[in-house]
């Protein structure tokens, strides 16, 4: 009877989130999956000419866009995230040891996290500046020309490279304060055991606080793979509605980007399944890796920090 | 190896810049290849001394020689010594082997020597048959003696151990000290052990060392402690029971106890307590004490009587005697006083007089 009640309460409680849940996740998830079964679904009239399988994957497939947003990111994934995870546990490694201004640093590191990510895009696009930027003008420095990164005629590789310092920079916020935290997690006699052991610095690095921070690394791991796989905002903070540098336009679309593409042209018949199509392909690809992900760290994580 | 202690001083300051005098100008010489008990209250310094003989933390004033070296300012991974934590802090994520092989790798020693050596001190300690397991899936008597392994295997100079059994139960204390004690002995190792409970460094140590408010008290043989306690501290602290106090004078060079003259002193009057050990007691027909027995416990050998302090009745004192006698609860009894299980203190000072 006592569960009875408690159950009922539970589900009280539950009501707001799960409203909202309902609302905003559980009907477009299952609205999805249904679109994408339509023919010719006409968005506008509510009106589909029966059922289809496959038909709207392939539409999917034939966009000229969808090999170069394939490309696109998993380029960005396979290099921002690898990059950006080691760069942040270094990072962290160091601001976890530094006693003066720790605080300080702290703060300058988590900033990213709390700026918006089109007002970042719109300076680091400065930054990169062919004219004017603080890179060019750094790489005159050392007696280099310099380089249209982002500007009229920008190449896709410059263009790419000048995108992906920028995701990593992002990226990095997050990833330092979980590791961080995690790092501040660790019993400091492990580190204590070690020294009076001998241990090297390097070695104390790789064979106690990577181990015992390992939990941390493979969950940011994987949602870093699936944030970066839903890379869109930071295109469109650096190189707005385009997707590219001036003259090379749509050469940094990413998967997202057709999904949004694809909705921009809802009025005709079939755009919104389209679109479906493109969120449920992109589903499968994340679901994957992060299955491979998962496979690949089973031996290498250590779910024992706290002694138990 | 001998280690010595000079002048040694820790000063713990926090942010608010209140000092913490946590070791204050310890003198100790300890004795190469003893087993020596840091002996003391919590909060009386003891583990700090430790950590500073293990260089873990530095000594605000003083040195630490081991031998003829002054290593005061060398850092711990260079002092050669071994190290079991309170609560071992065995690596979770490593397998019995690779903890214990773990200080070999750093000092690269081959792979083969160091297993060898692994399981050779693994063998000692009792743990041969673990060594694929994770901490986790030991027990905390094994996992105290992975981390003993662990210290030992690199062959220190010192063993460093703190409060090692205070994480176990009573039964695995019992059985792991003596462990302790045959480990010591088998490897001739300095060894330096802390511990609040008096009851097991008496047991293992052959010395000593007794602290309070990050003073020494005294230095020397459990027994020799037990019988000759320097202060009021010493003698409190050591016993079990503990050793019964009245507050006592001195006039006309007699010990006095209320009326009765328990003995003779050239001390000056002066107030004075008076600590006598439970088993200090005799019953006699006559005495000079003459109290009522408040409750009679009889365990094996030894009748336990506790008694109403005929100085004051709110007071109660613990005699240990022979089982042959029949006392009961109610009566009253004439004690008699071992002179050399009796010692007088000054009250202000503490003092032994």
């Amino acid at each position: 009877m006592l569960e009875d009640k408690s159950n009922v309460k539970a589900w009280f409680y539950l009501a707001p989130a799960l409203f909202l849940l309902t609302i905003f996740i559980f009907y477009p998830i299952f609205n999805a999956l249904f679109l994408v079964f339509l023919r010719d679904y006409n968005y506008l009239q509510g009106t589909w000419e029966g059922f289809t399988l496959f038909e709207n994957f392939l539409y999917v497939f034939r966009n000229q866009n969808f090999t170069q947003a394939l490309t696109n990111t998993m380029i960005i994934t396979f290099v921002s995230v690898p990059i950006s995870v080691i760069i942040a546990l270094l990072i962290s490694v160091w601001l976890n040891s530094v006693l003066k201004l720790r605080g300080f640093f702290q703060t300058i590191f988590f900033l990213p996290y709390v700026t918006n990510a089109i007002a970042i895009g719109m300076a680091f696009a400065f930054l990169f500046n062919q004219n004017y930027g603080l890179i060019n003008t750094m790489l005159g420095w050392v007696g280099l020309n310099p380089v249209n990164w982002v500007g009229l005629g920008a190449t896709w590789g410059n263009a790419m490279f000048s995108l992906l310092v920028y995701v990593v920079w992002a990226s990095l916020a997050f990833k330092i304060m979980v590791f961080l935290s995690g790092l501040q997690n660790i019993d400091k006699q492990y580190y204590d055991a070690a020294r009076v052991d001998s241990t090297k610095r390097y070695r104390i690095f790789r064979r106690i606080t990577i181990p015992l921070l390992s939990p941390m690394i493979f969950y940011i791991t994987i949602t870093s793979f699936i944030g970066a796989f839903k890379a869109y905002t930071q295109v469109i903070g650096m190189f707005g509605v385009r997707l590219g540098p001036p003259g090379n336009d749509k050469s940094l679309i990413t998967i997202v980007a057709l999904v949004y593409d694809a909705l921009d042209r809802s009025g005709v018949p079939g755009a919104l399944s389209e679109a479906a199509a493109t969120a449920i392909v992109l589903f499968l690809i994340t679901l994957v890796f992060t299955l491979i992900n998962m496979q690949v760290s089973k031996n290498r994580v250590h779910y024992s920090g706290g002694g138990k | 190896m001998e280690i010595r202690l000079e002048n040694l001083t820790k000063v713990f300051t926090n942010k608010k810049t209140t000092n913490t005098l946590a070791v204050d100008q310890l003198d100790v010489t300890i004795p190469s290849g003893k087993l020596i008990g840091l002996l003391g209250p919590s909060g009386c310094g003891k583990s700090t001394t430790l950590y500073m003989i293990s260089g873990l933390l530095k000594p605000t004033e003083g040195s630490i020689y081991f031998g003829d070296d002054d290593v005061t300012t060398v850092p711990p991974e260079e002092r050669g010594i071994g190290l079991v934590f309170q609560n071992y802090a065995l690596y979770p994520h490593m397998t019995v082997l690779q903890n214990i092989m773990f200080p070999l790798e750093n000092l690269k020693v081959p792979k083969e020597e160091a297993m060898e050596r692994a399981q050779k001190i693994a063998d000692l300690v009792g743990i041969g048959e673990l060594m694929s397991r994770k901490p986790a899936q030991l027990s905390g008597g094994q996992q105290q003696r992975v981390a003993i392994a662990r210290a030992l295997v690199k062959e220190p100079r010192v063993l460093l151990l703190d409060e090692p059994l205070s994480n176990l139960d009573a039964r695995l204390r019992l059985q792991t000290r003596e462990e302790i004690r045959r480990i010591q002995r088998e490897t001739g190792i300095t060894t330096i052990f802390v511990t609040h409970d008096q009851e097991e460094a008496m047991s293992i140590s052959d010395e000593i060392i007794l602290m309070d408010f990050g003073v020494k008290q005294q230095m020397g043989a459990p027994q020799n402690v037990y019988d000759e306690p320097a202060n009021l501290f010493a003698a409190k602290f050591l016993g079990t029971p503990p050793i019964n106090l009245f507050d006592g004078k001195i006039s006309a060079k007699k010990i006095k106890l209320g009326q009765s003259v328990l003995g003779e002193t050239k001390e000056s009057p002066k107030d004075i307590v008076i600590g006598i050990r439970p088993e200090g007691f005799i019953v006699q027909k006559e005495g000079p004490i003459q109290a009522d027995v408040e409750f009679v416990e009889t365990i094996g050998r030894d009748t336990t009587l506790i008694m109403i302090d005929p100085t004051d009745e709110t007071k109660r004192f613990r005699a240990i005697v022979d089982s042959d006698h029949k006392i009961e609860a109610g009566q009253s009894i004439a004690l008699n006083i071992k002179p050399h299980k009796m010692y007088i203190f000054n009250q202000q000072t503490g003092e032994r007089l």
